[in-house]
Parts: C-alpha cells; structure tokens; sequence
C-alpha cells in the first residue's frame, strides 16, 4: 500500500466545488490520503452543499445550515486549498495550468472538471427580466425566499421535478402559484397519464394552479422594469412578480469545449472518466458517458468512486453506466418512478388504482423481469421494486404477491413493521445492533450518507444479518431524497476487488487456479493479501473447485473453522458431537456427562439440530475435551454439513411409512465433513406429519407409503422460507443420490455465504430441475464428484494433522507475569 | 483517541536491557519469568507465530488480561491487548489482513500498528513495541 504513495505530491485541481468534485475527492481522501496536493475551485461563494435538498430549504422545512456537506474546516482539515467565488475561465493545456476570471493562476498534475450543469433559459422575450430566475443553486433560493415576503404572483414554467418542487416551496411561502407545462401531462417523463393526473389532483388540492399544453410566448415587464406577467400562445395572459424557469437543464461544459477537449452533449469521457486529455478527468452533470448524460446524485457517486480509484493509482475500477430512480421531494405527496414505465406491446402492466385514498402503482414487467413502475400515494416499496429493476432479478415466481410490496421486511426482530416511514424515532430497526430509527436518520442527515454501505458503515444498521436491509433502505430514500445510490447489479465481492463473486468463480474454474494467491494475481486484487471478506470466498472456491488438488488455507478461515469450535462472547468455545441422525446412546451419554464434569462445562444445552451443546470450554481444553468426548465433530462451528434430523420413524412410530431415522443417518454419514457456501441442515420425516420439520431445511425429506419426496432450499432462520419440492423417488439409495447432487450443484456454483434458498432463488428452481433431474449423466457426475471430495476428509477433532489443524493454537506462546 | 501515553511501535528504546523470557508452547506449566518495565523480552521464535496469524502472550491475572502477538508477513510482528475496544473480543483469534485484524466477534477492523479501529468504528487497543532479531520475537511488555 505505502508503494504507491510518491514521496513528491502531485497536483490535483478540482474546478467545481459541488456535489461531484467533492464526493470524489472525499472517495480519494479514503483510499489514498497522501497522494495528491489539493486545489478546489467553486464558482459559487458557499462550500459545498446538498443540491437536492434545495427543495425542502426552499419549502422551510430545512436551512442552509443543515445542507452544508462539507463545511470549511473540513477543507481545512484534509488540508484542501479552498477558492470560493471563483470561476476558472481557462485550461491551459500545454502548460497545464488554470486561469480563474479575476487572474489567478494554479498548476496542475491532473485536473477533475465537475462544473455540472447550467438551466436552460427559454429563447423568449422578456427572459432577462428582474424577477425571472431559474431554480440551481442557493442564489436562486434566496431570491425566491425573498421574492415571496413581498410579492404574490408566481409563474414556474415547467412541469417536471423541479419546476414542481419549487412551485410548491413558493406556495407554502405563501404565494398564488400557477405552473405552465408544455406538454399534456406533468413529469411525463416520469410518470404516465394516470398517475400524473392523480398528481396534479393532489397539488391542486395544495393551492397550484396548472395550464398544461401551454406554451410560453413571452414575459412582458410591469411599470418598474421588474416582470408583470406571462404570455401564452392561447393568448392568456397570467399575472406574474417572479418567474421560475424550470424547464431543463444542459451539462456546462463551455471550460471544456473553449480548451479543446471533445464534448458531445457533454464532455465525452470514457469508463474510466477520462477526457480526450488523460490527464484530464470529468464528472458529473457536466459529462457524457456513452452518449448519455446523468441529472440525478446516484450515477455522479457511481462516477465519483471510479474516477478516484484511478486518481489513486489503482487503475482498475470502471463505471458502465447507472440506473436511475425518481422520488419528488413534496411533502404530503409521496411518487416514485424507475426504468421502462410505459411498457409498449411486448410488455404487461399490473395496475393497482384507488383515487379514492390517492394510491395509483403500476408496474411494467418484460420477460418475467421488473423492468419500471410509477407509485403515487404509497412508496413504501419503491427502493424494493428498484432493486428489482436494477438486479433483473426473474419475478415470475413472486408475481401473484409483486404488487402487495416486500414481503420479507420485518419478518423477525422488528415486531413486524415493514412501514418505517411510521416508526416512532426510538423504534427499533435493526435488532442485531441495537439501531433506532432516530439514529439512522441522523446518521444520514448529519454526515451526509447516500448508500447502503455508508448507514451499515456509521450505524451499524443492516450490517449483521441484513433483515432491516429494507427498512433502512426506506429511510434512506426518505431521508437522503430521490436517488440515493445503490450498488450495482453485481456486487463485487469486497473493496479488495472490483470483480463480482461469478466472474470469481468462474476465473477459478476456467483458469484452473488452486490457491488464493493464484487467484488475487490473476484476477488483479488491489490489496497484497486480500481482507477477512474475500479470503474465506476465495478458500472455500478454490477447494470446492478443485477438490485433493487445492490446499486449505487454515489463516484465511473464520476462528470457528480454525479452532473447530464455536468462538463465543467470552472467548470460549461451545462443542458440538456428532450424533448420527439424533440418536444417542449411554455411553456417549457417560462420556459427555464425564467432559462437563472434568471440565466445569457451565451449560449443557440440547439444540435444535438433535445434539447436545457444551457451551464455556476454554480454548487450551478443546483438545482433550475431544479426545475425552471420542465422538465425530459435529461440525456446528462450520459452513457445512451440520445436523440431520430425524424423527423415529416406521421403527417405533404408529404413522410411520419408512424408517426415517435409518434414512438420515445413512446420509449423514455420507455427507458429513462436507464444507459449503454456508451451513447445510437436512431432516428426514417418516410421513407427512413431518415431525422432523423438513419444509425448513437444505434439503428435506419426506417418506410417504410409496417412496420419499425431496425439498429444497428451506430455511428457518431470518426469514422462514418453505422448501421447495423437487422430486419424488423411491429407493434411500436414490435419496442420497438426488440429495447429493443438489448438494454439489450447490457447492460448486453458489456464491459464498449464500444459503440454498438464495441460490435456488438466484438460479430458479427450473434450472435445478433441468440440470439434475432431466439430465441423469450430469447427476451421476455431480453424486460422484461430491463422492471423490469428501473420500479420505479427516475428521478434524481426531485427525487433527490431516486436517491441517495448527495445534500451536492451542497454547500461549509465552506466559508474562 | 490517541490520548494514551503507552510507547508507539517506533519508539524503541536501544538501550533497554534484553531479558530472556522461557519460550516454547508448554511454558504455562513452568514458573513465572520476570519482565522489567518496558524493556523488550525475548518471546518465541518467529516462526513460532503462523503467517497472516497471530499467537497469544498469557498474562495471568493482568487487568488487561492477555497479549496477541501477531505475524502479517515475512518479519512483520505487532503486539498489542487481545482485546478489541469494542466489546473485548479476542482479537489473536480475529482474521490478519495487511497490517490489520478483524474481531472475531463482531468483525471491527483494528489497525495493528497503532491499534486503532478502521474508520468510521472509534476506539484504540494499546499496542506494544516489538523487535525481530535473528529470528526471534522481542516485546516490550510492562
């Protein structure tokens, strides 16, 4: 890491002091903090603000104050060089040097534009009149904030987000605002008919006035030179003291085109952000990225951390492009829009509408994917329906309940609230870490955080079991505005990397690389030795891609697969024999009750999996516990096979139709000590009472009169998903076949720490079907190969050299008293 | 957050006296050796300590309880509490990355060199100072 810093710094000029400039240079603070000597230049005589809460400044519901992101003695502090009121004129290329209007000057080793965009004035007379403004910046609110304490008509033309905001922050400042649209609805390129006639209703029902379909012809000054009104091309005239033209905005990229650089619409960069000069990089509003310009917060993120991952010298993140949300910031009306939502011939719509209670939503699906949706009333869901947009996640299977929102929020641990938006602020959201509503907003508010990754990073929210993802996801769309950024389709696997878990995977098995530092090579990991996220991945790929040929990295696994015990609280360890199918009997009951009397075993605890559970052994202890228990690891500490449940079965059982018990020890025995993305639970019934609870495991089994039915991808932990049926066979020997090879696909083509039901999901459970059950030869290969893996696997309690087990650890290096 | 006044990792003092210390993984069942304030104490082996690992220095009825004495690469060896600031998790069982480890507990990521949670996560374990030396492991413990 310390390599890449040079010991003279280079120059970095920043000209633009706005939302984009300063989140890159705030993304390459974090990743190389001593790189670069920088310069700011910010036209505007402010330090840089949140543009998107312009709106809720101008209704009166915050200040300027509260949408300060970064106040001058951050500037300070990082030891930025801040020119305020500054506009640089001049890029002097060839000497590689800025020229500000009143004559400054300033080097530069690279430069990053991010001048945004300038609103568009309509070419009418009257149009540089006192009293016509646009809406941009903290100028422009100021002055409508002034405008409204003395005068009492105003004209917005434009009917789109902004023109929207700003006629309703003049209407609660307590003028009569009428809104010219040109064209036949509002927002149209966010919403459809109906639901920007729902809209309109509900503005109307706040004081607006509309004319829609009408075009402006001119703006005609009063007696004191000051505008008086509008005219339209129907001839009506409307009275007007201030005029808002609201009606567009255009990437200002003049700096950029009077220095040479090529621009389009915008100043043409490529994925890396760069200009047609490299050492020249741009972002933001100003750009165009593949013939498309950005007006929304999250693509300029999106941009923001790419190019300062080339500004550090990393050189291997690339931006491709975003998907955009809308959320209007008018309070009392909740919209939200994303994607495709027209739809056209090839795509179908589901419609829910109740003008009654003002709930339209309507949401566009093409090849069985979410492909974008309006919401009016109730947005609750709209962070969900977009990230389903955006993952092309296949919503064939959920499409019956797609409508009715997120099923999942709040399933445990948040009393089943799914609205955050009417929690109370101590409400709890996240119940793993003890994060309230209250904090989470103030987190957002106060530090200014936009994604997902920033609220788990500064709260802590989300970041464990991820149940209140939605929840927090809510808050951030509320909270943060419209367009809070979002990670891109596929997540890369940590910040180690930008590849993604599949392209891993595939490297892994395409380039046959059998060790973690084959694979960081050529794969181009930017960190020497990766973190704690990917190295466990990148372990478990190697060795399930490569069985007998890969070797185990034991520093790159979780303690509990190190110590072969479950790390607790304290720092002790709990252990978990194997009890093959539940089934105990008194010897290895003797021996248990001997390991907690010689080793002062606190807590003895029977567990859901059918085992016993000794909770406070010390870590010096574990091998003599297992050599005094003398029964198999149970496996409980690990990502693998863990229990398998029985009931008694046909043996004692009077409803019993097949020996249950016999059928889940018969396939414990042949899958245990097999390591997986995650845990793996199994269960086997003996009729469909099912007392073993096979609907919530990997893989359950349920024996019926004429043979045994095989569920998959059942989970009972965060959110209780019921197993899904497979297939129906007839013979235990065919049982441990299907299972095994469901198994196999799983192990070798899930991501890490994905569970069954999530690669089931991922994948489709046609795709299972296909692959294992109408292909047999692929089946047999996939029992086999998971055969030939776990043939010879050392039991690690008792062949603790085999498996690689440091014993060392099991000691104190030195003892200091 | 840097408020501490224990020794930084650079501030070796040359001329502190080297006091051999019993070594070997069996050592808890021998007697007690003396360690003088500060001065550095040979400990083990270097490759007594696994790669990207870490091993522990038992200090028996310490208030600050044990020591984890950590390797991240070839002659790279920190020493610092075995306890993270957040809810005392024993960090020598945490996975080593860089020069950083990750609690085992709760996953917060400390900075070995200066003890320091990674950032947003506040708070510091105290560190100790260390020396490699023809292959064996000094601290200097208090």
């Amino acid at each position: 890491m310390n390599a890449r810093v040079p010991i003279v710094k280079q120059k970095l000029v920043v000209v633009g002091n706005g939302m984009a400039g300063m989140r890159t240079v705030e993304e390459l603070l974090a990743l190389a903090p001593e790189a670069y000597d920088i310069t700011v230049f910010g036209a505007e005589p402010h330090p840089n603000y949140n543009r998107i809460l312009l709106s809720p400044v101008l209704a009166g519901e915050q200040t300027i104050e509260q949408i300060v992101v970064n106040s001058r003695s951050w500037y300070a502090e990082n030891g930025i060089t801040l020119h305020t009121g500054q506009t640089v004129t001049r890029i002097d290329r060839a000497r590689r040097l800025v020229e500000t209007a009143n004559g400054m000057h300033e080097s530069y080793d690279r430069l990053l534009i991010a001048t945004g965009s300038n609103p568009f004035i309509l070419p009418i007379p009257g149009n540089a009149l006192p009293g016509v403004i646009t809406y941009r910046d903290i100028a422009d609110t100021e002055a409508m904030i002034a405008a409204a304490t003395t005068f009492r008509h105003a004209v917005v033309i434009g009917g789109g987000l902004l023109g929207l905001e700003a006629a309703n922050g003049l209407r609660l400042r307590g003028m009569d605002v009428t809104v010219v649209h040109l064209m036949p609805w509002l927002m149209e390129r966010q919403l459809d008919r109906t639901a920007a006639g729902m809209l309109q209703h509900s503005l109307e029902a706040k004081g607006l006035a509309f004319r829609l379909e009408a075009k402006t012809k001119a703006l005609v000054a009063g007696p004191e030179g000051r505008v008086a009104s509008v005219e339209l091309a129907s001839g009506e005239s409307l009275p007007a003291d201030l005029v808002v033209m609201a009606v567009g905005i255009r990437p200002n990229a003049d700096l950029a085109k009077a220095s040479g650089l090529h621009c389009e619409r915008g100043i043409v960069v490529n994925d890396t952000l760069q200009t047609f000069d490299p050492r020249i990089y741009a972002i933001g509003e100003c750009v165009a990225h593949r013939g498309l310009t950005y007006g929304l917060v999250a693509p300029l993120f999106e941009m923001a951390k790419v190019c300062a991952n080339h500004l550090a010298g990393h050189g291997i993140a690339r931006y491709g492009g975003s998907q955009v949300s809308t959320k209007l910031k008018v309070t009392g009306v909740d919209l939200f829009s994303a994607g495709d939502f027209t739809g056209g011939p090839d795509a179908e719509e589901i419609v829910l509408a109740d003008p009654g209670s003002g709930i339209y939503k309507k949401l566009v699906i093409r090849n069985d994917k979410l492909v974008g949706g309006v919401l009016i009333g109730d947005t609750t869901d709209g962070a969900w329906y977009f990230r389903l947009v955006r993952d092309g996640r296949n919503v064939a299977e959920i499409r019956d309940r797609l409508m009715f929102g997120e099923a999942n929020l709040g399933d445990t641990g948040h009393q089943g609230q799914s609205r955050a938006l009417s929690m109370a602020d101590d409400a709890e959201v996240c119940g793993c870490n003890g994060v309230c509503k209250g904090a989470i907003v103030k987190a957002i508010r106060d530090k200014g955080l936009f994604t997902l990754d920033d609220v788990r990073k500064h709260t802590k929210a989300s970041s464990s079991c991820g149940s209140c993802t939605g929840l927090v996801e809510q808050l951030l769309m509320a909270t943060a505005g419209a367009d809070y950024s979002t990670p891109t389709r596929l997540k890369a696997v940590c910040g180690c990397t930008e590849r993604n878990h599949q392209e891993v995977r595939e490297a892994i098995r395409g380039q046959h690389l059998i060790s973690i530092a084959d694979t960081m090579r050529f794969m181009e990991w930017r960190t020497p030795n990766g973190c704690a996220t990917c190295r466990p991945a990148l372990n478990y790929y190697v060795l399930s891609t490569w069985p007998k040929e890969a070797v185990d990295d034991p520093q790159s696994r979780f303690i509990n697969e190190r110590a072969h015990a479950n790390i607790q609280k304290d720092g002790t360890y709990s252990v978990i024999p194997r009890m093959w199918g539940g089934e105990t009997n008194a010897s290895e009951l003797r021996r248990i009750a001997d390991v907690v009397d010689k080793y002062n075993v606190r807590t003895v605890k029977v567990t859901g999996g059918q085992r016993i559970d000794l909770l406070g052994i010390k870590k010096a202890d574990l091998p003599a516990v297992w050599k005094d228990l003398a029964m198999p690891s149970g496996h409980a500490y690990a990502k693998a096979l863990r229990t398998v449940k029985t009931c008694v079965g046909s043996e004692w059982c009077r409803f019993g139709t097949q020996d249950s018990t016999a059928m889940g020890q018969s396939l414990e025995r042949a899958l245990w000590r097999m390591y997986a993305p995650h845990k793996v639970k199994l269960a086997v019934s003996g009729c469909p009472r099912n007392c073993a609870e096979s609907g919530i495991k990997d893989v359950g089994i349920i024996g019926v009169e004429s043979g045994w039915e095989i569920y998959v991808g059942g989970n009972g932990g965060i959110k209780t998903e019921v197993a899904q049926f497979l297939v129906k066979v007839k013979t235990p020997e065919e049982v441990l076949e299907y299972s095994g090879a469901f198994l196999q696909l799983y192990r070798e083509e899930a991501w890490y720490l994905e569970r069954t039901v999530h690669y089931v999901t991922r994948v489709g459970l046609d795709y299972v079907k296909k692959e294992m059950l109408d292909n047999a030869a692929r089946r047999v290969a996939l029992w086999e190969r998971l055969q030939f893996t776990l043939d010879g696997e050392p039991d690690p309690w008792h062949q603790m050299q085999e498996a690689r087990v440091d014993v060392r650890q099991f000691a104190p290096v030195a003892v200091a008293h | 957050m840097y408020g501490s006044s224990h020794p930084l990792p650079w501030h070796i003092d040359m001329t502190a006296t080297i006091t051999p210390l019993i070594r070997g993984a069996d050592c808890s069942a021998l007697a007690p050796a003396a360690v003088a304030n500060g001065t550095f104490v040979e400990i083990c082996a270097l490759a007594d300590i696994p790669l990207a690992g870490a091993r522990v220095i038992a200090r028996p009825g310490h208030p600050d309880g044990d020591v984890a004495l950590f390797r991240c690469q070839e002659e790279r060896v920190f020493a610092i509490v075995d306890r993270c600031p957040h809810k005392g998790g024993p960090l020598s069982q945490g996975i080593v990355y860089g020069d950083r480890v990750a609690c085992p507990l709760h996953n917060w990521s400390i900075g070995l060199a200066d003890g320091d949670a990674v950032a947003p996560d506040v708070g510091c374990a105290r560190t100790f100072a260390v020396r490699v030396e023809d292959g064996a492991v000094f601290v200097a413990l208090d």
